[in-house]
């Protein structure tokens, strides 16, 4: 049974074009065959992410059109099999859109691919509603700050009131909550909120934790998902959050520090 | 002086924002939850109570707290300690 997965989170900024990279490249490395599509028409940037952008030539408001198949506009990843992306428009036209046209396309997409995540845009408007409509789970990108924390919360309203889902009184979506740009320094000098306190006022399911950390900069640098980057710390916490969504149990990593030696610690530079 | 600053660490800002944002948040899911009409709610109630008794915007509060069960509306009219009806006969 094949699932509509939506990256939201209603704050723009905050690592949602590259935990649905990521996210995706980590289903796909599990074995799943899965499609990433960006929603965010006009400011088309997951192609980018992603690396393929010169490999675009029809996108998916083509494709609902009916200027391009289905086929034609989807771009096989290169470096890792089951892996697939729909590229958006770059049109300034806002009603590219259609929610008949975007259902009809998710429904040959959950033909062919297991999983469909969808790279939501920022806001709590038309474009983020389309992204999250036909969503069966949503995961919540948010950052430990007020602005997104907050915004984060209206968009799960959205999902609660405006999704297929809530409208046809179906079981709910099933929300996760991403925690990105955790900087367990400034937690513990008390500057950052801690995952707990997001945890406490937004009460969903925590589906990862993922460190502040340059890898994930150098990656969109080269456009590879930080997933690939298995050495460093966001690249560890996405595949650790992937399993999760995949049912697996495991603990929480990057939250709390490790306890070192005197001995790991003056050797850390070396070790 | 720099040394000094490196030894005064500003205090925890964290704590506030959790604080901040979990009465914001209380008071905008309460708006959330299928009762956006309590605003205008509130504003007919006052209309209403000052036809009799003048009272300042803010005396009438409403709010909605759902339970599993039962729903219940909270009307919280604060009426002023000296009687205005008595002030408005003698004038």
């Amino acid at each position: 049974m094949s699932k509509i997965v939506v990256m939201t989170s209603g704050k723009g900024g905050v690592g949602k074009t590259t935990s649905a990279a990521a996210f995706a490249a980590g289903l796909a490395q599990r074995g799943h065959k899965t499609v990433v599509v960006d929603f965010d028409v006009g400011l088309r940037n997951l192609d980018l992410v992603m690396g393929c952008e010169r490999r675009v030539v029809f996108d998916f408001v083509n494709v609902i059109n009916g200027e391009a198949r289905l086929n034609q506009a989807l771009i096989k990843d290169k470096r890792i099999d089951n892996l697939f992306i729909l590229p958006t428009s770059q049109t300034r036209d806002k009603d590219a859109l259609s929610r008949e046209g975007v259902g009809e396309a998710l429904e040959k997409l959950k033909d062919e691919f297991e999983y469909v995540i969808c790279d939501s845009p920022a806001g709590i408007e038309k474009g983020a509603v389309m992204a999250l409509y036909y969503a069966d789970e949503a995961v919540i990108v948010t950052n430990p700050e007020v602005s997104s924390v907050r915004d984060s919360d209206r968009i799960l309203g959205v999902l609660q009131s405006k999704s297929k889902r809530a409208e046809e009184n179906r079981e709910p979506v099933k929300e996760h909550l991403l925690l990105t740009r955790y900087d367990l320094d400034r937690v513990e000098r008390g500057e950052m909120m801690a995952v707990d306190d997001v945890l406490d006022i937004l009460a969903i399911r925590l589906l990862g934790v993922v460190p502040e950390d340059q890898a994930v900069l150098r990656a969109s640098n080269l456009g590879q998902p930080v997933i690939l980057d298995g050495t460093s710390t966001p690249g560890q916490s996405y595949r650790d959050a992937v399993s999760r969504f995949l049912g697996e149990e495991i603990p929480h990593r990057f939250t709390r520090r490790e306890k070192r030696g005197v001995f790991q610690r003056l050797f850390r530079r070396t070790a | 002086m720099k040394l000094l600053d490196f030894f005064k660490r500003q205090p925890a800002s964290a704590p506030q924002a959790r604080e901040r944002l979990q009465i914001l948040l209380a008071h905008e899911r309460a708006g959330r939850d299928g009762a956006d009409y309590l605003p205008q709610l509130q504003r007919d109630l006052l209309e209403v109570v000052k036809k009799y008794v003048a009272i300042d915007d803010d005396k009438v509060q409403v709010a909605l707290d759902r339970g599993s069960d039962v729903a219940t509306l909270e009307v919280n009219i604060e009426l002023p300690e000296t009687a205005p009806r008595e002030q408005r006969r003698s004038a």
